[in-house]
């Protein structure tokens, strides 16, 4: 739509960043890890995070010529292009989140204003407003289960579904993106209390946690 | 702790994704300089609290962020049918009176939680608690 | 370690405990010792213990009376240090192990020589039938003198005083079936619906699953009971759609099959959690299920027949007789007389003697009874007195003898003369009452069943009850019953029906039960000795009788008046005889007089299961900004709003002084009004609004005017709701026609977004416009005060030039080489400029500006400071300004308001009501106190008259107040009747102390009226 002012936030030169667990000690975690984990914890941080709005209909040609993909309107589905590095969720009837590879937010969204012209929709970056964090391991879905109210169960939470839900005391963004991994994205300004929670929950499995990526 | 069918979200959801925002169907007076200050006070102030069948607007908070409209029995708690914005009950107290869902309960369109009405006899159809 | 006792309860065999190996423990500070597999009450029958409490009312010594969850009488204190101290335990539940200490909860000094019994019954007389009652309904002050009393002498156990040293977990749990108790029933109900493929959760209170099996005489399949009871677990184990949860109680069953189950993992092992693997365990978990269908297999609680003195330890349920003897190998007597109605009863005589101990005689109430059981024990040569009970039994701290006699049951009298037997034992069972509690959680009322002579669950959606629960006793009926429940259960969830291969259970001729809820005596009930109906809360039937004479007819009040089934107990013994005592009384039948609610918790659950892991760190989410490091490094002391951790003031230490908060936000007063300061003001909510109605939504919503406001502008607004009064403020800026950046307040942001939503989704769902939250993707920073443009040209390529970026403008450029958005807004009446920039890269900028910003030295400030200085200049806070009760118009706002807007916005209207429109409302106004050293009371009330007489009229209060540096005075805001038209009059506060004040009513405006500084 017109008349919207986008906005590029990163910075053309490089200057130090940090994640929402930035204050929370990520290193010392890691070099606390357990020998045989029940559970991996690894923060997957400064990915570009786009909420998209609209109608299914109007978003859907413009998401598969610039995504490669089709947009998923199934309640919960979570789709991913070819080589897995983008995804679409599901989140309401007229909202998607879009996670993509550092640095690819701005330009997405400017192919996608391209694409979708005068139609009626929204585009807002959110990067820097949440992180993923990704669990692996045997014991992931028993932390999940003391973590949140939503029944994560292999029948009822295949690979390929994601959810807003509960987590502890706040709340999360819970995807599988396939059956070795869970992905939680956490609000930026819950995400220390949603790793000390995982760290906790964990804490009787064994817990890993794993430098971040980038 | 209730367990709602969002019929955004398509499935059941905890209680506590969801808030409850009062009395459903309740419609802004369109001119309220038109209304009187008793008909004014009457949409601010004044709201149904039936024994029985009750109307309610709710939003699924934790979620998708969609507000809808939960039929729920007051008495024994059951919510007899959940139905999107703009979209009206199937089960009332006037229909449930007259005797046309007696009993058994069918889904409104879209396969929204319809659970049976009647203490005794309960049965489940499509997107209702098993 | 000298051995105090050589357990001479202790069966040479028999029983499910392991005799190679001892266990010590201590009860009341004396060791004794008992085996695995014993509970504590096993344990301390084993070692002829008698007396293990002292009553609640009427402090008389009682004993163990049953084998399990009903236990009236062993609730116990366990724990070897403060911390591990644990109340409310019954020893019949809790598992024996190694060092385990445990003390009666009641009973002063002990309970061996009870101070209060010696003293001539004095809680007899001091707490009647109706104490309950007759205190609530006397002055509330009273309550409070008789509740230490009562704690003191009756004890109902106490709280550790030291920190708990262990962890409490959640899990939650979803299912198709969920099947509680796992005795027969629930045994084949689990394997019925997991053969179906559905997802089963199994869950058992006990130590051992397999409920009545354990101590069963029944074969099943030509082999034992538990036998089966192995290879059914082992079946369920293999199967990876079923959970199994051992001692784990199902105790409170709510809305939509939402069942909260509490497992006890590490109870068994050691008062202290031990580690596995050196890492900490919960030491129990509380189970939050969600079960598509319940399947209650909770079995039935026998009922001990009330007659007189039958709370004399050696007085124990007939069942509970048979589970010592066949589970743990214990015979708690010598010299066994049974009173019983029915025939199951019988099998405790039967085991009794099977044990080698002596039978002197069975009581049975039934003229005629001829069953299968009653023709063994007659084969083995046992005295059966036909047509009689136990009237009473003789004794004091242990049974010594039973008087037997004829007893007319329809004539509710003594048919002959009684017959003292001498013995130490008295087994009864007055019948059995399906465990309804669960289903009755629900708000279900039972079923009376004539048939059964007991209550049956009502209706659940979801649930089906089954085997015992279900008023169904015979064994091969059982597990029949099982199998039917749990395919019910699992078709419900459109999963096949299965088959299960069941064992061989042998049926056998029963003669029909009798029933008889109170044993009549030679004297009326009110002079008769006491016959107990509920032991824990030491209510008799001359109590209910005494109640029902009073007047109390509902079976409610009757529960009210004695404390019936009060408590922990909930009823678990006592109620059905109560109840039927009652109605008898009243005249009418059982289900007519009914059944009082069992509420939730079945047994009571530690504090710390209920709470998980929701304490200390984890007890609240702390919400950080980008920032939040700095502040922590920097010493910020921090102030809770909300959820949100905001930096507070940042006290500097001085010549090895840290500053006190007064001296911290008097020198960042100054340095903002004198020089420059920083706020992290990130926690602001932050929407994005797009879309071509986004202009029109915001006129809707707001109380001013949007239609003209142009990009790079930004405008403040208030927010009301449809009743006129305040809700929110903030500003919202145009960042493109059709794309507009609203701010809300900290605590108000998630409501705001919400009140968006629900009028975009509910009323104008036409407007096409879309809302979503930045509130974290943004971290903010104030830059402000004189010096601020000097400050932020050093770092940014933003033309600040104020004719070029004036008041109430946006540009956007870059800060520190990071993109951002500057906001020329003011919450301080300074120069002021907001930099936005996205959160990841807020670090970089704050560490640049403060870089820059020594030789101005550059102040960081908190919220206090930042209070101050917008309450200088009249600037209020939602939600301390305001109370929900507030107009913009009472905050003489009037210029906020668009009155003249085409659409009528939400709140417009509510502005002509009659209310709205009283010239005596309370509105907000400046006080500027005489004495300028006096720094008024947040909240305190203002009165126009300080001589009238109390109560005095009220016409306000305080709503902010501080002491300002740069005016060196105490000033305030406050609401005032009417205040807006009392400029310079003088009002009063009148403190607790005595003093009162005296101010003037003056301008909200303190500091700069003509708002100059923030142009420059
Ligand atoms: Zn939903």
């Amino acid at each position: 739509m017109s008349d919207v002012r986008m906005f590029d936030s990163r910075p053309a030169t490089a200057v130090d960043a940090e994640s929402p667990l930035a204050v929370s000690n990520l290193a010392e975690r890691a070099r606390r890890s357990a020998a045989d984990p029940g559970v991996t914890l690894r923060e997957r941080a400064f990915l570009g995070h786009l909420i998209l709005r609209g109608g299914a209909i109007v978003l859907d040609e413009a998401v598969r010529e610039v995504l490669g993909v089709s947009l998923p309107a199934r309640p919960g589905a979570l789709v991913h292009d070819a080589d897995g590095e983008r995804s679409i969720q599901w989140l309401s009837p007229d909202e998607w989140l879009v996670i993509v590879p550092e640095g690819e937010a701005y330009s997405l969204e400017k192919r996608l204003r391209d694409a979708l012209g005068d139609a009626h929709f929204a585009i807002v970056d959110v990067s820097g407003g949440q992180t993923l964090v990704e669990l692996s391991g045997p014991r992931a879905r028993e932390v999940l289960m003391k973590s949140t109210p939503y029944d994560v169960h292999p029948r009822h939470f295949p690979a390929g579904k994601g959810v807003t839900t509960i987590f502890g005391k706040a709340t999360a963004i819970l995807r599988r993106p396939d059956e070795d991994r869970w992905e939680l994205v956490l609000r930026r300004s819950f995400a220390d209390y949603c790793y000390r929670w995982l760290v906790d929950a964990g804490e009787e499995y064994g817990l890993a946690v794993e430098a971040s990526g980038r | 702790m209730f367990h709602i069918y969002c019929p955004y979200c398509e499935e059941h959801r905890e209680e506590e994704e969801f808030h409850a925002k009062g009395q459903a169907h309740i419609a802004r007076p369109a001119d309220p300089d038109a209304c009187s200050d008793a008909e004014w006070g009457d949409y601010l102030f004044f709201r149904d609290n039936p024994r029985g069948i009750h109307h309610e607007l709710w939003v699924h908070a934790v979620g998708c962020r969609k507000f809808f409209n939960i039929t729920r029995h007051t008495v024994t708690y059951a919510i007899l049918e959940t139905y999107k914005m703009g979209e009206q009950p199937t089960i009332t107290a006037e229909s449930l009176a007259r005797g046309e869902k007696a009993g058994n309960v069918q889904a409104a369109s879209g396969g929204q939680q319809t659970v049976g009405a009647s203490d005794a006899a309960v049965a489940s159809v499509k997107g209702a608690q098993a | 370690m000298s051995q105090s006792s050589s357990q001479p309860n202790r069966l040479a065999q028999g029983g499910r405990v392991d005799r190679t190996r001892k266990l010590t423990f201590t009860f009341n500070g004396k060791r004794y010792t008992g085996h695995p597999g014993d509970t504590l009450a096993s344990a301390l029958l084993a070692n002829g213990v008698d007396v293990v409490n002292r009553s609640f009312k009427y402090s008389r010594p009682r004993g163990i009376v049953a084998a399990g969850a009903e236990e009236p009488n062993a609730v116990v204190q366990l724990g070897s240090s403060e911390a591990a101290q644990v109340p409310n335990v019954r020893a019949t539940q809790q598992a024996l192990y190694d060092g385990l200490e445990a003390r009666s909860t009641n009973g002063w000094p002990n309970v061996q020589r009870d101070l209060m019994g010696s003293v001539g019954k004095l809680g007899g007389s001091f707490m009647p039938p109706g104490f309950y009652y007759k205190t609530f309904m006397a002055p509330a002050s009273m309550w409070m003198t008789y509740e230490k009393y009562i704690r003191k002498s009756a004890g109902l156990g106490r709280s550790p005083v030291e920190s708990d040293p262990d962890i409490y977990d959640h899990m939650n749990q979803h299912c198709d079936v969920l099947v509680i108790g796992a005795g027969p029933a629930g045994l084949s109900a689990a394997l019925a619906a997991a053969y179906s493929g559905a997802r089963v959760i199994l869950c058992d209170e006990q130590e051992a699953m397999g409920g009545s099996l354990l101590d069963s005489r029944e074969t099943l399949d030509g082999d034992t009971a538990t036998r089966w009871v192995d290879a059914a677990i082992d079946e369920l184990a293999s199967l990876d759609n079923v959970t199994l949860l051992a001692r784990t109680t199902a105790n409170g069953y709510h809305d939509h099959n939402f069942v909260t189950l509490h497992e006890r993992r590490t109870e068994h092992l050691a008062d202290v959690a031990p580690r596995v693997d050196g890492r900490r365990q919960s030491r129990s978990r509380l189970h939050r299920v969600r079960a598509a269908q319940v399947v209650l297999a909770t079995g039935a609680h026998e009922r001990p027949l009330v007659y007189g003195n039958n709370d004399v330890p050696g007085n124990l349920l007939a069942g509970a007789v048979s589970t010592y003897i066949r589970r743990y190998g214990v015979a708690p007597g010598q010299k066994l007389v049974l009173s019983t109605s029915n025939d199951h009863g019988y099998r405790a005589a039967l085991d009794w003697q099977e044990a080698g101990r002596e039978v002197v005689a069975i009581a049975d109430a039934r003229d005629n009874p001829d069953g299968e059981l009653v023709e063994q024990a007659r084969a083995a040569g046992i005295r059966i007195i036909t047509g009689s009970a136990v009237i009473e039994a003789k004794g004091d701290k242990r049974v010594s003898g039973a008087r037997v006699a004829q007893i007319d049951i329809d004539g509710f009298r003594v048919a002959g003369k009684a017959e003292e037997l001498a013995c130490d034992t008295i087994a009864s069972s007055g019948g059995y009452s399906p465990v309804i509690h669960l289903s009755s959680h629900t708000g279900t009322r039972p079923v009376w069943r004539d048939d059964i002579l007991g209550f049956v669950p009502g209706d659940v959606t979801g649930m089906t009850p089954a085997g015992g629960a279900h008023g169904v006793y015979a064994l091969d009926a059982v597990l029949e019953d099982g199998v039917a429940a749990g395919n019910r259960a699992a078709e419900a969830g459109g999963f096949p029906a299965a088959s299960v291969n069941l064992p061989r259970a042998s049926a056998h001729r029963e003669s029909p039960a009798v029933a008889l809820y109170q044993v009549p005596h030679e004297k009326p009930t009110l002079r008769a000795p006491k016959q107990f109906v509920d032991l824990q809360n030491d209510v008799t039937a001359a109590g209910i009788d005494v109640a029902t004479r009073e007047g109390f007819e509902s079976i409610e009040h009757v529960k009210r008046y004695t404390a019936m089934g009060f408590g922990t107990d909930q009823g678990k013994l006592g109620n059905i005889n109560g109840m039927a005592i009652a109605a008898r009384c009243l005249g009418q039948t059982i289900p007519e007089t009914g059944t009082t609610v069992f509420r939730p918790n079945y047994t009571p659950v530690t504090f710390g299961a209920i709470v998980g892991r929701h304490c200390r760190e984890l007890f609240d989410p702390e919400r950080y900004t980008a920032l939040h490091e700095w502040h922590v490094e920097h010493g910020a002391e921090f102030e809770d709003v909300g959820q949100w951790k905001r930096p507070w003031y940042f006290p500097r230490t001085v010549n090895g002084k840290k500053e006190s908060m007064h001296e911290a936000v008097a020198r960042e007063c100054l340095a903002v009004r004198q020089g420059v300061g920083i706020l992290d003001a990130s926690t602001l909510g932050k929407i994005d609004i797009q879309g071509p109605d986004a202009r029109e939504f915001l006129g809707r919503v707001y109380t001013n005017k949007w239609a003209k406001l142009a990009p790079g502008r930004v405008r403040y607004g208030l927010m009301c709701k449809d009743d006129g009064m305040l809700m929110d403020d903030g500003t919202t800026s145009c960042l493109g026609d059709n794309h507009f950046l609203m701010t809300t307040t900290t605590g108000g942001a998630a409501g705001v977004l919400e009140w968006l939503e629900i009028w975009h989704q509910t009323e104008w769902p036409e407007l096409e416009v879309y809302f979503n939250s930045v509130t974290d993707h943004w971290a903010t920073m104030t830059v402000t005060g004189p010096e601020a443009r000097k400050l932020l040209a050093e770092i940014t390529d933003i033309d600040l030039d104020k004719e070029a970026f004036k008041f109430m403008d946006w540009k956007e450029g870059n800060v520190a080489g990071v993109p951002a958005r500057v906001f020329r807004i003011s919450f301080t009446g300074e120069l002021a400029y907001e930099i936005n920039v996205q959160a990841n890269y807020a670090m970089h900028v704050w560490k640049t500006l403060f870089a820059h910003g020594e030789k101005y030295d550059l102040t960081p400030y908190g919220t206090e400071t930042m209070h101050v200085l917008r309450a200088e200049k009249g600037l209020i806070i939602v939600g301390q300004d305001t109370d929900g009760s507030v107009t913009p118009e009472d905050l003489n706002m009037y210029w906020a308001i668009g009155y003249d807007k085409p659409f009528p916005w939400i709140g417009k209207r509510a502005l002509s009501r009659p209310d709205t429109r009283r010239v005596d409302r309370k509105q907000l106004v400046g006080l500027r106190p005489h004495d300028p050293k006096v720094v008024l009371e947040e909240g305190a009330q203002i009165v126009f008259d300080p001589e009238q007489s109390i109560p005095m009229t009220m016409v306000g209060h305080v709503t902010s107040s501080y002491y300002s540096p740069i005016l060196d005075s105490g000033f305030a805001l406050a609401v005032v009747k009417g205040g807006h038209h009392r400029m310079g009059e003088t009002v009063y506060l009148p403190m607790v102390d005595g003093k009162v004040h005296a101010a003037e009513i003056v301008s909200t405006v303190f500091y700069d009226p003509k708002g100059e500084r923030q142009h420059v």
